[in-house]
């Protein structure tokens, strides 16, 4: 199973990044390989518009199945829905410790957005 | 006296009298005249001119609908639009209508021909006669952050007969700089103090950038300090005019009364402003011929 998660750095110690569209990288793993690696995410930090709908755009072509974030806003949650990825919210700590919570169904995956839009 | 041109009224700071300035402009010329509200966030000059409006018109904003049995996901809209309105992912396609700026760029791009332009309605263009002057109003619907597309159907009533009077929205974003270019002439409307002074920059900066010819006017010249001068004869901007702060003008403002009418000794001073005006614009064109 491939896993995205928002990062603030580049190792699984790293903290998780509370932002999804504005989330500096993103941390994608394969949990049955243990392979990983990071995207940088740091194009859409400074959109007006529509960072939320890049960064979903940007995950749909890394092939995984869960997000797993801090925070997810109604359009980029629409956008990975459309993409058929599951939307993990609420995640806290280091990125380790919300795979484990995922793990353990501590977190799960929601049904709505979890945060409004920032402007339109 | 120049009888053909379009003077737009605006300002860096909000409330420094736009409207007051533009109604009472448009009333003292009185004929051969129109007023284009093209501030369609809160149009507010109907409140002085109280215009009967004898048509309405939905205004929209063209969004793209898609066949999705057209479409092979591409991805062709998605790299043109800077907006993100239009999202293909590999086998599904979405739209955030609310985002689009009508551009057209997505249905002209598309391979498949699977993009069709569909009206998104933002606001309410209104149409109306006060006495003898013209009125046009852009309405934007509550919730909608579009407004150059009103705005634009509201200058699709600027003529090239007579005067127009466009009374600009505040501020020096994009609908401002929608209602302000092409005018013949720029009012810019502040107040003498210090945040008067620091967005009055801001909106010399935008005009003088846009290349059209423009003067200030003083409102509520008699409080705050004089730094509105200093700043005006360092940057060789003319004042054009200088209404004192009175009591009775903001309640006759308050009234929804043009101070035209409250105080019809006032007229002369909009006469003068447009002369000046007229003048201004006269020599700006003998300079350049």
């Amino acid at each position: 199973m491939k896993i995205a998660v928002t990062s603030q750095g580049d190792t699984i110690n790293s903290p998780v990044d509370p932002r999804f569209g504005r989330a500096a990288k993103i941390f994608v793993i394969e949990t049955d390989s243990g392979e990983t690696r990071v995207v940088n995410n740091m194009q859409n930090v400074n959109l007006t518009q529509g960072a939320g709908i890049q960064a979903a755009e940007n995950v749909s072509h890394l092939g995984v199945q869960y997000v797993i974030t801090g925070h997810c806003g109604p359009k980029a949650f629409r956008t990975l829905k459309s993409a058929g990825i599951k939307v993990v919210v609420g995640a806290k700590g280091t990125i380790a410790e919300a795979l484990e919570d995922l793990k353990t169904g501590k977190l799960t995956s929601s049904d709505n957005p979890d945060v409004e839009g920032h402007w339109i | 006296m120049k009888h053909n041109l379009t003077i737009a009224v605006a300002s860096g700071k909000g409330g420094t009298g736009k409207t007051t300035i533009a109604a009472n402009l448009a009333y003292s010329i009185g004929y051969n005249v129109r007023l284009l509200d093209c501030d369609v966030e809160e149009p507010n000059s109907h409140i002085f001119l109280k215009p009967e409006i004898v048509s309405r018109e939905k205004i929209g904003v063209p969004v793209p609908e898609i066949d999705e049995s057209k479409c092979n996901y591409c991805g062709e809209c998605g790299r043109i639009c800077v907006f993100s309105a239009i999202v293909p992912l590999k086998d599904s396609i979405i739209t955030f209508p609310e985002l689009c700026h009508g551009c057209g760029g997505c249905s002209l791009v598309c391979p498949e021909k699977a993009i069709k332009e569909i009206d998104r309605e933002t606001g309410v263009l209104e149409i109306g006669w006060s006495d003898k002057i013209e009125f046009v109003q852009g309405r934007l619907n509550i919730g909608e952050a579009m407004s150059p597309p009103l705005i634009r159907a509201v200058k699709k009533h600027v003529k090239k007969d007579g005067i127009t009077i466009i009374d600009a929205p505040p501020g020096t974003s994009c609908p401002v700089i929608e209602s302000v270019k092409d005018s013949d002439y720029v009012v810019l409307v502040t107040e003498p103090t210090p945040f008067g002074l620091n967005d009055l920059k801001l909106a010399v900066g935008m005009v003088r950038e846009l290349g059209i010819p423009f003067g200030v006017v003083v409102n509520r010249a008699t409080i705050g300090d004089r730094c509105m001068d200093s700043y005006c004869l360092k940057e060789n901007i003319k004042i054009l005019l200088k209404i004192p702060d009175k009591r009775k003008i903001a309640e006759a403002y308050s009234r929804g009364e043009l101070a035209v009418n409250a105080f019809p000794e006032y007229k002369y001073i909009f006469e003068e402003l447009f002369s000046l005006i007229s003048g201004e614009i006269l020599e700006e064109t003998e300079y350049k011929l």
